[in-house]
């Protein structure tokens, strides 16, 4: 197999998943075939694989990620990625196969099987990762679709909760496995994956080995739902069956087993090792075995048994034996085979009975002669029944138990027993499982009354129980290759002699199991008078509660804790916020002065024009009143406002900028038409004496403002200063200067910059404007005045009555003969305007001008004629669609960016020509030009579409309150849901 | 030149601080405005103040920092000025939201409590 086509199986469920999340919601069996194909086409795939696999070779294909870093993004299939896709892509299909069936006709099916496939596409990319940090991306990944499988039935609180539950531990333990991994990578020198196990004696060795190891098991054991993490798993069970089938049997809590078994030969074979994971995997396995028996729920019950083979299968992994290592990995195989079998059973109960509850059902084995057959021989692999898979694995288990070795004799040496108390317990909970649901007199009052499952529905469990028997009888003929090449793909030529048949002879093992099956029997018929009594909860651990822990914790981080933070730091209040930001800003301006010390520089200054300082003069003087008057007086504010804009406007044409000042001016106008479309909607106000008291109070804090204002100026002041008098270091204009007309091809060296050099923050930055001015149009879509300025205001409505008055004229007739002789002007402008707007945008490249400036102008031009008019009478003669102007404005800026790709060149490359045309002369044909041109439109629809929008305002039809001095105005309906305060009539402080 | 230019940029950003500390919201919009004058100014003015000296090549020409003004401030200011005008017009918008859904127009969504 080309390496190549393992970016198909990590790609085609992505792919298929986002097929399926835009199905209809009715197209069940479509999204079905589309899941099932896209399984069964990676399974193909992967199989193709196994010869090259077989011989030890490891496929990779490695794409450049972030070479700077040295991670590149690797796909890796060696034996154990193999077999772990196996699992996920076989097991997927069945689970496919099977929810076709499950899933009501109510459900949004396609849904599911979009996030179905991206879990499956995330496993892949987890077992294939060749890179520890990508590997820790696809874990997350797997995270994340989890939560939404688990959620997939998110009307129900427990689906919510648990799916809450599942994300915030696994996440957590991701994030500690992100520091973990950084930590490996960082002593074995990469994060390639062949570099990290090359590096095991030095990783062991490593005085930082303990935290890393700590880092990654927590990763591990959250993921595997080992003890005291498990709690997440039984809740994860308001998932639909097939999700439960699929991620608890096959692969959301294997990929943490599949990590320890990935960095088994680096970070295995130390104390600590078997400390931790074994300790970890032997409570988990016992503590879950022992709650299992007294499970009501049949996927419950399932659930604890998966956590306590889960268990197993660490403790397996932590024993720091090869051959334990080689039973992990053929149980874990195993487990997923009669665990997926026994859900499905489980889910085909509940479908088919409406309950899965094992004191409510009884006696089955009559209604679903087969389904039950199939359960019972599920169960018995279950509990490690001879002549079935899950025998051969608790053998190897029995007998790394008795042979381990044993360097920390206190834990080895109770192993044998536990295995034995655990073969009990396993033995009692598959009983209740079988004689629970499938044995006794009928049952009574189900919801439901149960019958064989389409036969369909039913087909994935007899495929995963023959091979629970096939491999049971014909261990070595079915998994032997397969088993061996995942075991050398992580010992390599360490991997021990080891045999899988079924009988070895009378030994110590055998009688253990032997032991173990008739203990269990007996436990279970001791325990029929307590489990029939149907108490909730096992007894003695009954308020050893993992959830009500984490409950607990996530109440107190996430509310108390957090509210008390914030009671404590926050304020919901502005000002406070403000005062602490500049004075953060000053603070650190000041201690940067200190520190590198401030003052006149080495240059020195040149001398005052007496007309610039006219102009700043004026411009500060502007600035000082518009702070002034901006509360009373919020016009004469505003026209200071563009008096300091012009302040500035003239500084930077008298500096050499003519593109900024240009731009400035041009900004000016439509700020200043901006807001005042605004002032209408905004409260009068009027000077209203306050109290003394309060008075008082509002004066010492305008004075303490007055004084922060007054030391950020002098700040900033001081700071332009002793910049502006310093010789800067090596500039990198200079490298703009020179390079402009031969690399741009272009004259006006600010606007190269813009479209040509910097040009990717250019279209980042127009992208913003068309975000803004989005944002903008949907805000006041949904805007309503407050009630006070509802209101047409006084002028029209003196107009309207002058109209009325007179006989000989209609209403309307004042506003529309309003300022005749300049709108008439206006209108004759309006090409003017547009033409010297394209004249700016074909020139911008060598002198000023350029797509800002010119989409600004034409906006201007638009914009004059909706003043002067009004918006009906323009949007009757012109067809303004700003949202499609900004549309093509994006395309073609981006287009010309994707442009360079077709010659090989990275994005937004640009290429330039000059073409002599008759008349014009020579025109610039830069690709530059183009994206100039995609600026140009994009600042046109922009800017048209915010003043317009809040032109629009004007002429939509508000509600006019009933009474005029309605203080509490019954909120419109499209609102009412917002909290509403009551509002404070305008004027009142 | 300089201490006058720097005088203006101190006086524009003062009463841009003033403002933006103020209760209204269009006393706090006025006050961006101003701010974002004197913010523009001062970038602009890392260039230096040149006269006569924009940043346009003769045609074929190879420019050079002793003929020419800089022109990476400029061509950072250019962008600010357009996007500082993008967040007036968002924050009128919001302020106009605010003050329909609230009735009020101080910063905080409601009067202060008296």
């Amino acid at each position: 197999m080309p390496d190549a086509l393992l970016l198909l199986v990590l790609g085609l469920p992505y792919v298929g998943a986002l097929a399926a999340g835009m199905l209809p919601t009715y197209a069940r069996n479509a999204a079905a075939w589309l899941a099932g194909l896209v399984a069964l086409g990676g399974l193909a795939l992967v199989m193709t694989a196994f010869s090259a696999v077989a011989d030890g070779e490891v496929i990779r294909h490695e794409i450049e990620w972030m070479p700077a870093l040295g991670v590149n993004f690797v796909l890796r299939l060696d034996g154990l990625a193999w077999l772990f896709c196996m699992l996920i892509l076989g097991i997927g299909v069945l689970v496919v196969l099977y929810a076709r069936y499950y899933m009501l006709p109510e459900d949004p099916v396609p849904r599911f099987f979009s996030f179905l496939l991206a879990f499956m596409g995330s496993m892949t990319g987890l077992v294939l990762s060749g890179n520890l940090i990508q590997l820790v991306f696809f874990w997350e990944l797997t995270s994340l679709f989890s939560f939404l499988l688990i959620g997939y039935w998110y009307h129900t609180a427990t689906a919510r909760d648990g799916a809450r539950m599942a994300l915030t531990v696994t996440a957590i333990g991701g994030l500690c496995l992100l520091a973990g991994v950084l930590m490996l990578g960082h002593i074995a020198g990469g994060f390639d994956l062949e570099v990290v196990l090359a590096a095991g004696d030095v990783i062991r060795g490593h005085p930082l080995y303990l935290p890393t190891l700590i880092l990654i098991l927590l990763g591990a054991l959250t993921k595997s739902a080992q003890f005291p993490f498990h709690f997440w798993l039984p809740h994860a069970m308001a998932a639909p069956t097939p999700v439960s089938a699929y991620l608890h049997s096959a692969t959301l809590v294997k990929a943490g087993v599949f990590l320890l078994a990935r960095l088994w030969p680096v970070m295995a074979g130390t104390d600590a090792w078997l400390w931790i994971v074994g300790t970890a995997g032997l409570a988990t396995m016992m503590l879950s075995a022992y709650i299992a028996i007294f499970q009501h729920d049949l996927k419950g019950l399932l659930a604890y048994s998966t956590i306590s083979h889960l268990g197993l299968i660490t403790l397996l992994l932590g024993l720091n034996s090869e051959l334990a290592l080689v039973a992990a990995i053929f149980h874990i195989v195993n487990h997923a085979t009669f665990k997926a079998s026994l859900f499905m059973a489980a889910g085909i109960i509940d479908h088919e009975s409406g309950t899965r509850d094992i004191r409510r059902l009884s006696g089955l084995n009559r209604l679903m002669p087969f389904t039950a057959r199939l359960a019972i021989i599920a169960a018995a692999a279950m509990a490690g029944v001879p002549l079935l898979n899950g025998f051969l694995s608790k053998e190897m288990f029995f007998a790394e138990a008795l042979a381990a070795p044993a360097p920390l004799p206190a834990l080895l040496s109770v192993l044998p027993i536990a295995a034995i108390v655990w073969s009990a317990f396993s033995v009692a909970y598959s009983l209740r499982f079988i004689h629970g649901a499938f044995f006794g007199p009928d049952p009574v009052g189900l919801p439901r009354t149960p019958h064989e499952p389409p036969s369909w529905m039913r087909f994935p469990v007899e495929i995963l129980v023959l091979t629970c028997i096939v491999v049971g009888i014909l261990p070595s003929a079915t998994v032997g290759t397969f088993l061996h090449a995942a075991v050398m793909s992580i010992l390599g030529p360490a991997t021990p002699e080891y045999s899988l048949t079924i009988w070895h002879g009378f030994n110590l093992p055998l009688l253990m199991s032997f032991i173990g099956m008739t203990a269990g029997v007996g436990l279970y018929l001791a325990l029929q008078p307590h489990l029939l009594r149907g108490i909730e909860g096992p007894p003695l651990l009954r308020h050893l509660e993992g959830r009500r822990l984490f409950e607990r914790t996530m109440v107190f981080l996430s509310w108390r804790l957090a509210r008390s933070l914030e009671s404590f730091f926050g304020t919901p209040r502005l000002q406070p916020q403000m005062r602490l930001i500049v004075g953060l800003a000053l603070l650190a301006g000041a201690s940067a002065a200190y520190l590198r010390g401030i003052g006149p520089g080495n240059l020195a200054p040149a001398a005052a024009d007496p007309v610039l300082v006219v102009v700043l003069a004026v411009g500060a003087a502007c600035a000082v009143g518009a702070a002034w008057q901006a509360k009373f007086h919020r016009f004469a504010a505003l026209v200071l406002l563009g008096g300091a804009g012009l302040a500035t406007c003239v500084t930077f044409v008298w500096f050499s900028a003519p593109d900024l000042a240009l731009t400035q001016l041009l900004v000016e106008i439509v700020t200043t038409v901006l807001l005042l479309l605004g002032l209408r909607w905004l409260p009068k106000r009027v000077p209203v004496p306050d109290e003394p008291r309060a008075e008082a109070i509002a004066r010492r804090r305008r004075l303490f403002d007055l004084g922060i204002a007054t030391v950020a100026g002098a700040g900033m002041a001081a700071l332009a200063y002793s910049v502006m008098t310093r010789s800067p270091p090596e500039l990198l204009g200079q490298y703009f200067l020179q390079n402009a007309y031969t690399e741009g091809g272009g004259t006006n060296v600010v606007n190269v910059i813009l479209v040509d050099f910097r040009g990717f923050d250019t279209l980042g930055e127009i992208t913003v404007l068309g975000v803004v001015a989005l944002t903008v149009y949907a805000l006041l879509r949904r805007f309503r005045p407050a009630p006070d300025s509802v209101e047409i205001p006084e002028q029209q409505r003196e107009q309207a009555a002058y109209d009325i008055a007179r006989p000989d004229r209609h209403e309307g007739d004042t506003v529309a003969d309003w300022l005749l002789v300049p709108s008439l002007l206006s209108r004759l402008l309006f090409p003017v305007i547009a033409l010297v707007a394209l004249y700016l945008l074909l020139r911008g490249h060598d002198q000023p001008g350029g797509g800002f400036v010119a989409g600004l102008a034409a906006s201007i031009a638009l914009i004059l004629q909706y003043m002067i008019g009004g918006a009906q009478w323009i949007e009757t003669r012109i067809l303004v669609r700003p949202l499609r102007w900004m549309g093509l404005g994006l395309l073609f800026a981006t287009g010309t960016g994707i442009g360079a790709w077709l010659f090989g060149r990275p994005f937004l490359t640009s290429y330039f020509d000059y073409m002599d045309l008759p008349v014009i002369g020579a025109i610039p044909t830069a690709s530059a030009l183009v994206f100039d041109i995609g600026v140009f439109m994009l600042v046109i629809g922009a800017t048209v579409l915010m003043l317009i929008a809040i032109a629009h305002q004007s002429i939509r039809g508000h509600r006019v309150p009933r009474r005029a001095d309605v203080r509490a105005p019954e909120p419109p309906a499209e609102i009412a849901r917002e909290p509403v305060r009551t509002p404070t009539p305008a004027g009142e402080v | 030149m300089e201490a006058v230019v720097s005088l203006a940029i101190g006086m524009l950003a003062g009463s841009g601080v003033w403002l933006i500390l103020r209760p209204r919201t269009f006393q706090v919009i006025i006050g961006l405005s101003l701010l974002s004058h004197a913010v523009n100014i001062f970038i602009f003015s890392t260039g230096g103040l040149r006269i006569g000296v924009p940043p346009i090549l003769e045609p074929g020409g190879v420019g050079d920092l002793a003929r020419h003004a800089d022109p990476l401030p400029q061509a950072l200011v250019l962008t600010a000025i357009v996007i500082s005008f993008a967040t007036t017009a968002l924050f009128l918008v919001v302020l106009l939201a605010a003050r329909g859904l609230t009735g009020t127009d101080h910063v905080d969504g409601r009067e202060r409590d008296q």
